[in-house]
């Protein structure tokens, strides 16, 4: 196959950055996406040119740091992550064009890596249960239904990719925050904390300079491991119930 | 060198609550007084980082990702073990603890695994707790399935991410003591050098990866959570950024490898497909359970299936070779991952391997269609098929998968002692990064347990026995051991920058893999690890004579990180080889042709190889020197393992 | 936005009903008994003032929320075509059209009935402002009408999403629902905005 390549190049976060256009020849269908942007820099690299920066570790789609911004498309045409994109989802002779996620919360580090530590201090500021190591019950104390546990499951398979802001035309975090606002607000290990949990992870996506929630649904459309936009609503109720219940005045 | 395990004194069951009993505390008051660094922030790392905050000290936790949530332990599919007998089907922490000595080929260390299988009940609990969401039964209690060829019900899983599950609640523990302002985290930093004063460890030196700062960190104690070095053979099933860079390091400042060539090779991957193949994807052991493994009977009927002048489905039944279930009656497709991965390699060096590159054998699930519909198979396995048909463009539910093995973990690891402390005091290693509890081979859902175990409930107790034993006094990173790390570091990147030769950083990855997998991978003999040895010393002199580098250290720089980290696989590679061909025995992963049955089977030599291998290093270019630590059974008999 | 948005939604349906009137083949009588109860009865007057509120606390906050979406990502794609539906990433112009429409359909008939010379019939005895002739009057020309088409078209697109969004926001999402709300939903965007549009239609075709 023969590919042409728009890519976004910028030096460092001060540098202002522009794309460059590169042209491959011998592309296999075969390879995955990363694949092929190594077959690029191992190029680049023997002219003695400076290779294209991009984020990537486990390429088997579940450590969610690749994140390119393909055709319009936060990890391109398939509903999968960029590692796990292949160049048969593209055809001969296309031009493609590759852009780091857009997000004043994401800055751009070089290239089309980006810094996404804004995700880990919403983290921080709640998603989690607040237990200790040891001293805690057996694990068969509490039942959970099978129904809920499942729904948890799937809201917690959320990568923390970012291709939901990257979507958004708000920039917005709510599917994040919402998959693990609700994956702890339903099992009754997280209800204990839900109240503060939801006020002080939102707080915090609202620091960090995301966009408002507007409903597009384009996070949802777009997530790797679609994570549904009922996990919003369900943060919504949470967030309702905290501010009108909650002891923070 | 004395090699002083401390395994403590008395019964097996009692080692470990009689060890918590005698080892000193440190004061709740004077914990704030410490420092410790743990390096890695996966399953051991993260839940150890997480659990020192807990309990008082003052924790820097370093990772290279750009987040901690994205260490490799996060891509285990399959589970984790624990002996909690919920299925009452006669699992006892005895039986796990016999399993996994059994499995690791009676390699490894009696007290150690004993007390994993012990604590492996209370990381279940810890992880329902922090909300985990386990598979569950409609009754609501969790459920279990069998793994990995084991006669009970013991592991626990999240659908195929459990790994993911587990790591996330540890990520979340450790986030809450960031937000606590216990842990200082550090992402996108690199450890790059280890720090003694005095002959302790007393910290680290790492490289920012973004702005490429070289900076010190001092403390009290280190923890090495750096996880394996199966990226030794650039293609594997580890992360990209996986290295062992730290651990060497570590090793070339004293501390011990132990067992370097114990590897453990997955069955179950899907095949290279051409040069570009940058990592290896594994598909869960769990298709083995319904899949057949086969090849064409003859080299002919290989020849054209891979020329693709006959389709896989049109070859009738007696010209198929169901290799496993043939030689294998009793376990048929499901023997251990070593048995089975040597066999297809077999099958493969005999011309019957079956794609384009010749390196791969069929698993077809046309029967299990057949038997159970095409929706059963779909119920269990559907999200793996679809993973399949986005990887290779097949759909295996027309058309038999395509697999080969893969280097997926490596058992081998920095020597430590039952504290988990090396033998360089105050640097300790857990997880995957030491050596000690899977032996020769690991059975399947046991690296998340034994992860879990280090960090959670056995890092914590023992680190406080050597602390408290600790002055208070903080080394000042202007310290001179500091600096002269420091100045170590930065010679050794500026003479990688200055090189300015004509191959890329991968080019000499690509090619220390390919010596590695070819002469020190599945199957190993003296003639080709002699010459291993010698090429990976040719192509270290010329990584050293003609890398090529692009752009400077004050940048983002990912060919210079990994230039750093193919580096320490060059010297590593060489261990590998020394080690593999000093051990004259086939135990576990390790098969040297020289030792097999007359079947052809593993034939371990445990009068003569019975310890663990822990090489010291010497200095450069030295030869490693060997010193043994042996190996005592009192509560296993060792046994020959047959699957036949 | 999701709060104001469904009292406006009621409102719409309240107004619907009123406009009905005009079609009424009563030479406008039931129209400007109506549009007189609107204007002087004390109880719709209160609330009256809440519609106002509520419609300016629904645009205030929409210019409040576009301002702050922007700020998040200051620099944008060079190639965009994220999944979603067009009237979800458009509600800011759909709603400006809605605005502009606002304004002239308030200049033409709310300030005249409040302050405009309107002149007067009378119905069983009792004075009432002819409302209806000056609908009538404007509906006679084809570019009010249209005018009107095209808004109610903007306005078809700003509830298809609106509807459904308001639910989303409040929080009201479940899967044994979701059905009925979308549905609902698509239905009132596009009857209520077609029977506001067939109003002026069907006034300047009788005329005609």
């Amino acid at each position: 196959m023969k590919i042409t390549l728009k890519v976004w190049r910028q030096k460092n976060a001060a540098d202002k950055g522009g794309f460059q256009t590169y042209q491959l020849d011998n592309v296999s269908p075969d390879m995955s996406f990363l694949e092929m942007f190594d077959v690029l820099n191992e190029e680049l690299l023997s002219k003695g040119e400076d290779p294209i920066h991009f984020d990537h570790d486990c390429r088997e789609g579940i450590c969610g740091m690749c994140s390119m911004y393909i055709n319009g498309k936060p990890h391109g045409p398939k509903q999968t992550t960029t590692c796990q994109l292949h160049m048969r989802s593209f055809h001969d002779g296309q031009t493609i064009t590759v852009e780091p996620w857009r997000a004043k919360a994401f800055p751009v580090v070089k290239d089309l890596v980006v810094d996404r530590t804004s995700f880990d201090r919403i983290i921080q500021a709640g998603g989690y249960v607040s237990v200790n190591t040891g001293g805690v019950p057996d694990a068969n104390e509490i039942p959970i239904p099978k129904k809920v546990a499942d729904e948890a499951f799937d809201s917690a398979t959320c990568i923390g990719c970012g291709a939901c802001v990257a979507a958004c035309k708000n920039a917005s975090a709510m599917l994040f925050v919402s998959a693990k606002i609700s994956q702890l607000a339903m099992l009754p290990q997280g209800k204990v904390e839900r109240k503060t949990r939801a006020e002080q992870m939102i707080a915090q996506m609202d620091e960090e300079g995301f966009g408002a929630c507007t409903n597009t649904g384009a996070c949802s459309a777009e997530c790797p491991k679609e994570i549904k936009l009922e996990n919003i609503a369900r943060m919504n109720r949470e967030f309702y119930t905290a501010k009108a219940k909650s002891e923070n005045v | 060198m004395n090699l002083d395990s401390k395994i403590p004194e008395g019964p097996l069951a009692e080692k470990w609550s009689k060890h918590k009993f005698n080892i000193k505390l440190v004061n709740p008051a004077n914990k704030r007084k410490y420092d410790i660094i743990v390096v890695g922030t996966g399953l051991a790392g993260a839940s150890a980082a997480a659990s020192f905050g807990e309990l008082g000290y003052n924790v820097k936790s370093f990772c290279f990702q750009d987040s901690p949530r994205r260490a490799h332990s996060i891509a285990a599919q399959g589970g984790i073990n624990a002996a909690k007998n919920y299925q009452n089907d006669g699992d006892s922490v005895f039986r796990l603890f016999y399993d996994t000595i059994k499995g690791g080929d009676y390699r490894s260390r009696e007290g150690n695994v004993y007390r994993l299988a012990e604590v492996s009940v209370n990381i279940i609990d810890q992880c329902v707790a922090q909300g985990v969401p386990f598979a569950r039964e409609y009754g609501g209690l969790l459920a279990n399935r069998s793994f990995g060829g084991a006669q009970v019900s013991r592991t626990f899983y999240a659908r195929g991410q459990t790994g993911q599950q587990l790591l996330l609640g540890a990520y979340g523990a450790l986030s809450r003591q960031i937000a606590n302002g216990k842990v200082q985290m550090y992402s996108r930093h690199e450890m790059l050098d280890l720090v003694l004063v005095d002959g302790k460890a007393r910290g680290i030196v790492t490289r920012n990866l973004i702005t490429g700062q070289i900076e010190s960190h001092s403390a009290h104690a280190v923890v090495l959570a750096t996880g394996g070095y199966g990226n030794v053979f650039f293609l594997s099933t580890n992360a990209m950024g996986s290295n062992a860079t730290a651990a060497w390091r570590a090793h070339k400042k004293g501390a011990l490898m132990a067992n370097p060539c114990f590897t453990q090779i997955h069955p179950t991957c899907i095949p290279v497909s051409g040069d570009h193949q940058s990592k290896l994807t594994l598909m869960s052991e769990s298709l083995r359970n319904d899949g057949r493994v086969w090849v064409p009977k003859t080299v002919e009927d290989a020849e054209k299936i891979r020329k693709g002048e006959i389709r896989p489905t049109d070859l009738p039944e007696d010209k198929r070779d169901y290799y496993l279930e043939e030689r294998y009656p009793s376990f048929g497709n499901l023997v251990p991952r070593d048995v089975a991965s040597r066999n297809a390699k077999n099958v493969c060096d005999e011309g019957r391997g079956v794609n384009k590159t010749g390196l791969a054998v069929f698993l077809d699930f046309a029967d299990a269609i057949k038997r159970d519909g095409e929706d059963t198979i779909r119920g269990k396995y559907g999200n793996l098929f679809d993973m399949y048909e986005q990887i290779t463009g097949d759909n295996p539910y027309k058309t038999p998968m395509k697999i080969f093995p893969a280097v997926h973990y490596t058992m081998g690891g920095l020597w430590v002692d039952y504290n988990l402390m090396t033998n360089v005091d105050g640097l300790y290693s857990i997880g995957e990064a030491n050596f000690s509890d899977h032996g020769a081979n690991r059975l399947g859902a046991s690296a998340l347990m034994q992860g879990l175990a280090d960090g959670y409930f056995v890092i914590p107790y023992t680190i406080g026995d050597y602390l408290a034993k600790m002055p208070y006094d903080k080394v000042p990173v202007t310290h001179e051991a500091f600096k002269a790390a420091e100045a170590n570091v930065k010679e050794k990147i500026d003479k990688l920058l200055s090189i300015n030769g004509s191959k890329t950083v991968d080019q000499f990855h690509k090619e220390l893999g390919h010596i590695m997998w070819e002469y020190c991978g599945m199957s190993r003999n003296e003639e080709g690890l002699k010459k291993a040895k010698g090429m990976i010393r040719e192509l270290r002199d010329q990584f050293w004579k003609d890398l090529r580098l692009v752009g400077t250290n004050d940048e983002l720089n990912l060919s210079l990180e990994k230039a750093n980290r193919v580096a320490d696989f060059m010297e590593l590679g060489e261990l590998m080889v020394d080690d593999a061909l000093h051990r004259d025995e086939s135990c576990g992963g390790h098969f040297r042709e020289e030792s097999q049955t007359e079947e052809g089977e593993a034939k371990r030599k445990d009068d003569e190889f019975s310890f663990v291998s822990a090489w010291e290093y010497t200095g450069p270019e030295k030869p490693e020197v060997l010193h043994k630590e042996d190996l005592v059974f009192e509560n296993v008999k060792l046994t020959q393992r047959s699957y036949k | 936005m999701a709060a104001t948005g469904l009292f406006l939604i009621i409102f719409l349906l309240v107004h619907l009903t009123g406009n009905l009137q005009l079609l009424k083949d009563d030479g406008g009588e039931a129209f400007n008994v109506y549009a007189q109860f609107m204007t002087s009865n004390p109880l719709i007057k209160t609330t009256s003032y809440l519609l106002y509120a509520t419609f300016l606390v629904h645009i205030i906050w929409a210019v409040i929320l576009s301002v702050y979406n922007r700020k998040a990502r200051p620099v944008g794609y060079a190639h965009n075509k994220a999944s979603s539906t067009w009237s979800s990433r458009n509600m800011g112009i759909l709603g400006t059209i809605v605005l502009i429409f606002l304004i002239i359909h308030l200049k033409n008939f709310w300030y005249e009935m409040h302050w405009g010379g309107i002149p007067t019939v009378a119905y069983e005895g009792e004075s009432y402002k002819d409302l209806y002739a000056v609908v009538d009057k404007a509906f006679a020309e084809w570019w009010i009408v249209a005018l009107y088409v095209v808004s109610m078209i903007g306005l078809m697109f700003h509830l298809y999403h609106g509807f459904q969004s308001a639910f989303q926001t409040l929080g009201l999402n479940h899967p044994k629902y979701n059905a009925l709300i979308k549905g609902v939903g698509t239905a009132f965007a596009v009857i209520v905005p077609a029977l506001f549009a067939a109003i002026p239609i069907l006034m300047f075709l009788e005329r005609s």
